[in-house]
């Protein structure tokens, strides 16, 4: 049964482009708009953006980033606004605070302690020549390498 | 060194642990972000009568704060469970989402009314400020009128046994009245 | 009847890799020749009985058996043909039985062209493979037979296929991906052998790499064609959305990119052999983790299969055992394994190490980005989301910094080398494409725009040594032979695998950069603007299709008067489930696409559309094709092909006394 409301509930996801004829009173608000719109998730659906969801919440809010960006507000203001309403899952770029150290150092760190175990690795090298071989061996050497190459 | 040969295996030890928990963790269940903090502001019609009403009507407390809408499907599943919450003497206060008036009276009217009072919320701007992003969904205030619980979904026994017998601890039971 | 054909052959199929797990696997620990031989015989019989059970599905989906429990879920009677067929892997069941299909036709080529190899060798990577098949046949029977059935209550007529998967996209993209997945467990199945023998050598790297190439460069046409596909039916225009299901496929490939370049190392040199085998390990524990998350509902995403964490446990138990197991291995055989450092600081083996390094890197930054929010949720942090924002700021940057070195890599000499001699190689093509650089970012669009001009430069330093290199082959080539043979097939592949990554990144960068857009209200007879291009709303119409009705907006596109162009976006809304969707219409070519795709209908005669001009966004994907299709002309080069002739054991026994000479 419950396979079946997870059936039903799957085949109402939006499936359609979604697009809103908005009429903005400067060219940078409607930049800031497409980007807002795609920083901000959709707070019910699979993973979407509000700019590619077509739920009804979030509908509402587009409309909501729409007003407050014509009112004059700065994306941290608008930003701060959502989240007090539907809490950090909101935000796609996640804050960068104490929680988050991790997710935004990690990367930094990973490749700069992976560079130094590197380099403190290739400079131990031992300074091997390679084997000698003796003339007999050569020529056995030679001697299979071209009964393979006929 | 020995201890450097099994890193692989302890971090996949940790991935895997992780994972596991990750089993039995809702990833879509969205705690409220307003959790611990008062009831928003609004001045708000009401369905039944003229006249706005503010946070301060949300009166006895503790109290459930539903928010419903005729065009919502799983709402009707709930209500009878609402009617008997109602019975059993929990305040339920509704909050009447982007809905039609005349509608919702008519609801109430066919399958009973178990709410003491109905904001109309027709814009959705309180919805907005609570936070709700899907009827139903239901609140609980505590006695000083902060959020201190948000269940989105259908609400019925079970899960009013499981969440909601802290702050409601004698009407949980069948059969309780008050 | 069919059905219970189908379930009977999984069974026998189940039991016969049982069979392929233990016993040439135990033959090969008491050379047991006997036992061992068994192993190709065994894999063909896998092969054989899942080829008859999904024959049996794929039967059941195109005679409309609604019995059936997953052809009642995913099929109706309305649907065209080709989607009946490909609805068999639209769904979870189904899609498990293609991988074990897979699965199986790898084992079945490895068995038939690995006559050259030592019998305990092939026993044992056969055995591997039959084990992982074993898993996979378990989960199939135990949790997601596709064959259950609808009894007495059978439908009169199926749910239909989701008609955002009604597209020839959903026909190869899954196999595709799926070759490439289920490919990678070859390298597995060859590392963990090496690891069981504790040898190893070149020899182990010169045997997995073409199967290696081959598998990694489906799974390269298994994204690109993801990408490719979501850009034209999901109707917004976005070709990558760092969704967890995408990064599930995207992981096992890094990992796989690092893997290509370290087997050529450890073929050519005999070093990076921990690197090497681990990561073979780590690039199909990736694949599996990918289905772990794509099947359990532990994270959320728009392309995940219904969510069941009981068959998530499943999976989760199955990934412990295969990758713990491997894991543990190497940690016990390790100290045999480890090659000694014989090469300098600058050299082309330590290129290849910082490239293993950044490929590492960027993995573990995507997992743990695509993780962070289950980490956060675990340890009652709060509820966190991760998305295209993040992954882009982390990740852009590190291929950028790969790229430097794609083109220092081929010019780049074993052991020793000199910084110096680099730069004297290298300073006039660095002066020359820098140039190019600021002035064709500043020509194609009319300003200059840093991040284009960077792409120009990376993208373009890459080609430039390519073509140098080229160069430097065909007139520097041993003399006496014809031009054309001095360029190996190995390195052709390379050569256009590097030039499609540089167009990858190319196409990327400028299309994030110069797309235009516009959302707008358009009623018939109006005409709107894009850059150079006019748009005219011609007419609405009606249309019907196969199982849906659409609702078209017939445009002409002209630039500079002339009509280029006619778009017909369409929306749709499908019989069977009333679901609506939208058909974009796109006017492609190589250096920009016009993209139109209806929203809503506003009233009566008009439409909310939106209108994109994206520039160089094929780039993207004829840059996936060139990669995946250079690593697939590797394995056609000499040296794999020698390996398959009728003196292959010859061969064998020659490189077996030449390798023991020179240790």
């Amino acid at each position: 049964m419950r396979r079946f409301f997870l059936l039903l509930w799957l085949l109402s996801l939006p499936v359609w482009a979604v697009i809103e004829t908005y009429e903005f009173s400067s060219p940078a608000l409607q930049l800031r708009y497409h980007a807002l719109s795609q920083e901000l998730r959709c707070p019910k659906c699979q993973n979407q953006n509000i700019a590619d969801s077509n739920a009804p919440i979030a509908r509402d809010l587009r409309v909501v980033l729409y007003e407050q960006l014509e009112a004059g507000q700065t994306d941290e203001q608008i930003l701060a606004f959502m989240v007090a309403r539907y809490g950090e899952f909101v935000r796609y770029r996640p804050a960068v605070d104490r929680n988050t150290a991790l997710l935004w150092w990690s990367p930094v760190l990973l490749l700069v302690v992976g560079m130094l175990a590197l380099v403190r690795h290739l400079r131990q090298r031992e300074v091997s020549e390679p084997p000698q071989l003796t003339a007999e061996e050569q020529a056995r050497v030679r001697a299979l390498l071209e009964r393979r190459n006929a | 060194m020995p201890v450097k040969r099994f890193l692989p295996l302890g971090v996949f030890a940790l991935l895997a642990l992780l994972l596991f928990r990750g089993l039995s963790i809702d990833p879509t269940a969205l705690p409220a972000a307003r959790l611990g903090q008062p009831f928003p502001e609004f001045s708000l019609p009401v369905l039944q009568t003229e006249g706005t009403v503010g946070a301060t009507a949300l009166d006895p407390r503790p109290a459930l704060v539903n928010v419903w809408a005729t065009w919502c499907y799983s709402c009707r599943v709930e209500h009878p469970y609402l009617l008997e919450l109602a019975r059993r003497g929990v305040p339920i206060f509704g909050l009447n989402y982007k809905d039609d008036n005349d509608k919702a009276r008519e609801w109430l009217a066919q399958l009973g009314n178990p709410y003491r009072l109905n904001v109309v919320d027709a814009a959705g701007t309180l919805g907005l400020d609570l936070g709700v992003y899907g009827a139903p969904e239901t609140y609980v205030l505590d006695e000083r009128g902060d959020i201190v619980h948000r269940h989105v979904g259908v609400l019925d026994q079970a899960v009013f046994e499981r969440d909601f017998m802290r702050w409601f601890p004698r009407q949980g039971s069948q059969g309780a009245s008050d | 009847m069919i059905p219970e054909l189908g379930h009977v052959s999984l069974i026998i199929a189940f039991v016969l890799a049982l069979g392929l797990g233990a016993v040439p696997l135990w033959g090969s620990f008491r050379a047991n020749v006997a036992a061992m031989n068994l192993a190709p015989t065994l894999a063909v019989g896998v092969s054989v009985f899942v080829a008859i059970a999904f024959a049996m599905l794929t039967i059941s989906f195109l005679s409309d058996d609604f019995s059936v429990a997953v052809v009642a879920a995913n099929s109706n009677s309305l649907l065209p043909p080709i989607f009946k067929f490909s609805a068999v892997w639209g769904n979870h069941e189904g899609s498990l039985l293609l991988w074990v299909l897979i699965l199986s036709g790898w084992m079945t080529a490895v068995a038939c062209l690995s006559s050259a190899l030592p019998l305990t060798m092939i026993s044992r990577v056969l055995s591997v493979m039959g084990l992982i098949a074993v898993g996979f046949l378990a989960f199939s029977l135990l949790t997601s037979n596709p064959f259950e059935r609808l009894l007495p209550n059978t439908p009169l007529d199926g749910n239909d296929l989701n008609p955002l998967l009604q597209d020839p996209g959903l026909i190869i993209h899954p196999p595709l991906l799926y070759m490439g997945y289920v490919g990678l467990s070859v390298p597995f199945a060859f590392a963990i052998a090496a690891l069981l023998s504790g040898r190893l050598d070149a020899s182990w790297a010169r045997w997995s790499r073409p199967w290696t190439n081959v598998a990694w460069g489906f799974l390269s046409l298994g994204i690109m064609l993801g990408s490719w596909w979501a850009y034209y039916e999901l109707g917004w225009g976005g070709w990558w959305f760092w969704d967890p299901v995408e990064n599930a496929s995207f992981m096992p490939w890094l990992m796989g990119t690092a893997l290509v370049h370290s087997l050529a190392v450890t073929e050519k040199r005999g070093v990076f052999r921990s690197w090497t085998v681990l990561l073979a390990i780590f690039a199909f524990s990736l694949s599996l983790l990918g289905t772990f998350l794509v099947r359990s509902g532990v994270l959320t995403s728009v392309h995940a299969f219904a969510a069941d964490p009981e068959r998530g446990l499943f999976i989760l138990i199955f990934l412990a055992i295969v990758v713990g197991g491997s894991l543990l291995l190497y940690a016990l055989r390790a100290p045999s394994v480890a090659s000694r450092v014989n090469y300098g600081l600058v050299s082309r083996e330590a290129l290849l190490m910082v490239n293993n390094l950044v490929f590492a890197v960027a993995t573990i930054v995507v997992l743990l980005g695509t993780l962070f929010p289950l980490v956060m949720d675990a340890f009652s942090l709060g509820k966190y989301s991760v998305g295209p924002p993040y992954f882009n700021a982390v990740f852009v940057p590190l291929m950028a910094l790969v790229m430097p070195f794609m083109t220092v890599g081929p010019i780049s000499r074993w052991r020793e080398d000199s910084t110096r001699r680099w730069m004297h190689e290298l300073l006039v093509p660095a002066a020359v494409i820098s140039v190019l650089a600021v002035l064709f970012s500043w020509f194609g669009s009319g300003a200059f725009n840093l991040w284009v001009a960077l792409a120009i430069l990376l993208a373009g330093w890459v080609v430039l040594g390519v073509a140098r290199d080229v160069w430097r082959r065909l007139t520097q080539g041993a003399q006496g032979a014809p031009r054309w043979r001095r360029l190996s097939a190995s390195f052709i592949g390379m050569t256009l695998a590097h030039v499609g990554f540089a167009a990858v990144v190319l196409g990327a960068v400028v299309v994030s950069q110069h797309t235009e857009e516009r959302d707008l209200r358009m009623a018939v007879d109006e005409v709107a603007e894009l850059g150079e291009y006019r748009f005219a709303l011609k007419r609405l119409s009606q249309a019907p299709g196969p199982n849906y009705v659409a609702d078209q907006a017939v445009f002409e596109v002209s630039h500079s008067g002339r009509v280029i162009a006619t778009l017909i976006p369409e929306k749709r809304r499908y019989l069977a489930s009333g679901q609506v969707m939208t058909e974009a219409a796109i006017e492609a070519s190589l250096w920009r696409d016009l993209y139109v795709a209806l929203g809503e209908p506003i009233g009566a005669d008009a439409w909310a559309v939106r209108l994109q001009y994206k520039p160089m966004v094929r780039w993207l994907w004829l840059g996936g094709l060139l990669i995946g299709f250079g690593a697939l002309i590797t394995a056609l080069d000499r040296r794999y092909r020698a390996q398959l002739s009728r003196s292959a054991a010859v061969t064998a026994a020659v490189d077996e006394q030449v390798l023991g000479l020179a240790r």
